[in-house]
């Protein structure tokens, strides 16, 4: 009897669960065009992705009301990977067998795009990668709307050097220890020492995901500032651990006049659960702030807090890069003529859609995008202020200049077909 | 020279204010033309141009200047889109014009704040530091005296000198001193004794902020300098080198103190009652989302007692927690005792549950938990660096480990407590409520883990998975101080916090964590029972 009673509670638990994770909305007729969400819902990344689940069904909410695409109305088709990597390829196969989708949005972490990969190769499918990250990556099924390490990090790094930035000196990579923060800190350092910066001067500093006891290593960073040169912190710390870090440093008074931290990865979404007083000044490198002045990004951010019913709302700069990434797509579909992924992906390259700080971004042979860079400073209101950007648009580079190995690979899609051609062998297939 | 000139500007001004403050008076301003050209260049709205105004700002030593550069630095320095013409808002909100520091009468209508960056921040600092060092108010005197010490700007000199000649207050006038050598020290053209006089000075304050300025030397300086500057170095690195031992224990035991917070609600639901409780982590967060709430409904209805916000969060986090736990206890774990795996797999359960609960009312992203005003900064004993919070944790972990000792001993719920969890069936012919006591226990066990949330939500993330991040290092507390033993939590924690982070600055965060777990793992193997075993029939039981 005992048992029972628990094997139904158990049940009715698991039933419970099950609902609130995939929560994919009904499929109706065949004349609706799916699109595919695959963002974590649940665990760890749920922090980050959840936002860009809403934006997602927010833009296709849009599409339809302009009247949908080809004729038919786009549906959604939201599925939770729940931040475990190996779920992230089951759910892409699921997206692409059972739902037929189009095309995909989705994955945050450079771990989860690496486990879709094969699947999106193998059924030939469409993945739009909204994130910043480390490059040495281009797959012709995949399109990268993030910056690349030249459209975040090395124009970060350039600013600090000069005279506005504080001609820093003296250097800290921090970063969580994985894929990301490893292969980016390498390209800086090998940046850095072109630049004549000296090994001494170069701290490189690793920790665990969801490090949370930040005091020996702000007082280190605190420590390595006080050689008499100015010292920078270059924090590709990712996700939780961020706020532990800023707390710390704050607490340990390390202000952004003394030793500021550029950071890739804190936006005004992670910001929103720190208090910034303390943290005014500190840096962000990303391709869009919400703070931007401009009709385009004034109406974007009205539309989100309209649609998530929350005058409180942030907006941020992966959301953005789905704006462009799914504008690009209704573009190349539009063009054309068919959802058909080979034709869509033919069809992408030279495409150009605005993004939302007054320029045109265009989707480049090597599945990149033309995106602005810009330096914001922490407000105390937990926005940002550009303090500087770039000219015009920086074309995104799949394979970075500064890594043996990979300086002399080119991605290019539309005239090789290649996605690493060695320019040296003159051959496709890498080094 | 312009720049030169403003200090002295100041320290004339400063005079004439002192020796002429007859009420009503007219102050003739020292420099009509620099509060001209530091608005014409303030409408630029440019960083570098912004500075170069600050400058001007300061040599033009007008009452209104110190106003006009704190108002700059908070975002109160406006120009006016029609004519570029350059106000302020006082503290009071009223818009004042830069000229004359007046009430503006008909405020233009469309403003633009002054952008500014850490650049210009600096130099805001560095400005008011300079306007201050004559202020009556010796507060504000030592923090211009620190700033200028800061800034380390050659022009300030005469200054500074003037500043330390009329300082009376001992305190003030060291740190004036430290930023005299700070200047002189790299000062090419000083005598030699004087610059050498310098580096002892600040050999003898020591710290990083001397090392800094030791260290940026320049390898052209003259050779005597540059041998007392290398002394002073090595005999400040060797004071800090011993200092640093002594920070590395402080942090382990801070960190010791909130692991011990983590765990000790484990130690009774897990230690004394022996059930594997997946959902522990669960409790941490509730009782951290608790003081979100609390703070949440303060900030709206009364934000004058916000500091006070804690202390309401406390008692609140203990009941939200411990009902939570009582509600389990009675729903499902009650139903399980004596079958270890399925009340893992049933909290475990629980806890996803309580965490997507969370989401779908609080949102996936972390929620905002301010630091009340008596727990942010720093102090320093000596060399060691001591933060607030961390001191307050560590404080609030004693507290509760005592009261928790106490109430296990002392109080007849302790007693049959202990009769319990010694031998139930014993305890129940005595006539003790089994039942009741179970559930009481797990309340009391989750109410310390809200309890830890509030602690935590100081220094950690509060997002759902707030607790996950702490559940394997509570039961890592527990099993390795020994099952059913309040003193073993104790010991196991701050053990494990102090060998961390001694660890942490040979091995780095990551191998230091592995390296720990393998120790523990050998540690596991030779005493299964942890440090400190329980003896006797309890054990069997």
């Amino acid at each position: 009897m005992r048992k029972d009673l628990l094997g139904s509670l158990l049940k009715g638990a698991i039933g419970l669960a099950a609902l609130a994770f995939t929560a994919s909305i009904p499929s109706h007729a065949q004349d609706t065009i799916k699109v595919g969400v695959l963002h974590s819902l649940s665990g760890t990344m749920a922090i980050s992705e959840t936002t860009l689940k809403d934006v997602m069904l927010m833009l296709i909410e849009e599409q339809n009301k302009k009247g949908g695409l080809l004729g038919k109305k786009l549906e959604a088709v939201v599925v939770d990977p729940a931040s475990n990597w190996p779920l992230f390829a089951e759910k892409a196969r699921e997206l692409i067998t059972q739902h037929k989708v189009a095309a995909v949005f989705g994955c945050w972490t450079s771990v989860s795009r690496k486990s879709v990969l094969p699947v999106f190769k193998e059924l030939n499918n469409i993945l739009f990668y909204p994130v910043q990250y480390e490059g040495e990556e281009s797959e012709r099924n995949v399109f990268y709307t993030g910056a690349a390490p030249n459209q975040q990090a090395i124009p970060a790094v350039d600013y600090l050097m000069s005279e506005e930035g504080g001609k820093v000196e003296r250097w800290v990579l921090a970063g969580t220890d994985y894929v990301y923060p490893r292969t980016t800190n390498k390209i800086l350092e090998a940046y850095l020492l072109a630049k004549g910066v000296k090994k001494e001067d170069i701290l490189i500093n690793y920790t665990p995901f969801g490090h949370s006891d930040w005091q020996s290593i702000v007082a280190e960073i605190k420590k390595f500032g006080s050689a008499g040169k100015k010292t920078a912190v270059v924090s590709t710390i990712n996700g939780d651990a961020n706020v532990p870090f800023y707390k710390e440093l704050a607490n340990q008074g390390i202000k952004a006049t003394d030793i500021p931290v550029v950071a890739f990865s804190v936006g005004e979404e992670e910001l929103a659960g720190i208090d910034t007083k303390d943290l005014v000044g500190h840096l962000a490198a990303w391709n869009y702030f919400q703070s931007v002045d401009g009709p385009t990004n004034a109406q974007f951010i009205a539309k989100w807090k309209e649609f998530t019913k929350n005058p409180k709302r942030v907006t941020n700069d992966p959301m953005e890069a789905h704006y462009i990434g799914f504008n690009m797509w209704v573009k190349a579909v539009e063009s054309a003529g068919t959802t058909d992924p080979d034709k869509v992906i033919d069809a992408l390259p030279g495409i150009e859609v605005p993004n939302l700080t007054g320029g045109v971004s265009k989707m480049l042979p090597n599945h990149h995008i033309t995106k602005p860079v810009m330096i914001g400073e922490i407000r105390d209101d937990g926005q940002f202020d550009v303090v500087w950007q770039t000219e015009g648009l920086v074309p995104g580079d799949a394979w970075s200049d500064f890594l043996d190995g990979s300086k002399d690979l080119d991605a290019d899609w539309v005239e090789k077909k290649c996605g690493n051609f060695n320019t040296k062998t003159g051959q496709c297939g890498g080094v | 020279m312009r720049i030169t000139r403003r200090y002295w500007a100041i320290a004339l001004v400063i005079m004439i204010v002192i020796a002429a403050a007859v009420p009503g008076a007219n102050i003739a301003y020292a420099d009509d033309d620099d509060l001209e050209t530091a608005m014409r260049l303030f409408a630029a709205n440019s960083f570098s141009e912004t500075i170069t105004a600050i400058d001007h700002i300061v040599s033009s030593g007008a009452p209104h200047a110190i106003a006009i550069i704190d108002a700059l630095g908070d975002r109160r320095l406006f120009v006016a889109e029609n004519d570029r013409s350059v106000v302020y808002r006082d503290v009071d909100g009223a818009l004042r014009d830069c000229r004359r520091g007046e009430v503006v009468t008909n405020p233009p209508a469309a403003l633009t704040a002054l952008r500014i960056n850490n650049r210009v921040r600096s130099a805001i600092a560095a400005a008011r530091g300079a306007l201050s060092l004559f202020d009556p108010d010796p507060q504000r005197r030592r923090e211009a005296a620190a700033a200028v010490f800061a800034a380390r700007d050659p022009t300030a000199l005469p200054a500074i000198e003037s500043a330390l000649a009329r300082e009376k207050d001992s305190g003030i006038a060291d740190v004036l001193k430290l930023a005299r050598a700070g200047i002189v020290i790299a000062k090419a053209d000083a005598p030699v004794e004087t610059r050498i006089e310098a580096i002892e000075v600040l050999k003898d304050h020591g710290g990083r902020d001397a090392l800094a300025i030791l260290g940026s030397l320049s390898p052209e300086t003259v050779e005597p300098v540059r041998k007392a500057a290398e002394t002073a170095i090595s005999t400040i690195e060797s004071r800090l080198a011993l200092w640093s031992t002594a920070q590395n224990l402080w942090y382990g035991i801070s960190l010791g103190s909130v692991l011990l917070l983590a765990a000790i609600g484990l130690a009774i639901t897990f230690g004394v009652m022996g059930v594997i409780n997946m959902a522990h982590g669960e409790m941490v967060m509730l009782g951290a989302y608790t003081t979100f709430v609390v703070q949440e409904v303060i900030r709206t209805s009364a934000p004058g007692v916000f500091d006070y916000s804690l202390a309401f969060a406390i008692p609140l986090a203990f009941l939200v927690a411990g009902s939570v736990g009582v509600g389990i206890e009675r729903g499902v774990i009650r139903l399980l005792y004596g079958r270890a795996l399925e009340t893992l797999l049933a909290t475990w359960g629980i806890s996803l549950i309580l965490q997507q609960a969370v989401r779908t009312i609080f949102g996936p992203t972390n929620r905002e938990v301010g630091t009340p005003g008596f727990m942010a900064g720093t102090f320093h004993i000596g060399e060691l660096a001591i933060t607030w919070n961390r001191l307050y944790i560590v404080i609030f972990a004693a507290v509760i480990f005592i009261g928790l000792l106490l109430t296990l001993r002392f109080t007849s719920f302790g007693l049959n407590v202990r009769a319990v969890t010694q031998n139930r069936r014993m305890a129940g012919s005595m006539g003790i409520a089994t039942n009741r006591i179970d559930a009481l226990t797990f309340g009391l066990g989750s109410g310390v883990a809200g309890l830890a949330g509030v602690a935590l939500s100081q220094i950690d993330n509060v997002s759902p998975n707030l607790g996950q991040s702490y559940i394997i290092d509570s039961f890592l507390v527990v099993v390795f101080g020994g099952v059913g033993n309040l003193w073993g939590t104790l010991v196991g924690a701050l053990s494990l916090g102090v060998a961390n982070k001694l660890l942490e600055p040979y091995a780095g965060a990551v191998l230091g964590k592995i390296l720990l777990l393998v120790l523990i793992i050998l540690f596991i193997q030779k005493r299964p029972r942890g440090l400190f075993a329980l003896k006797g029939r309890a054990v069997e039981a």
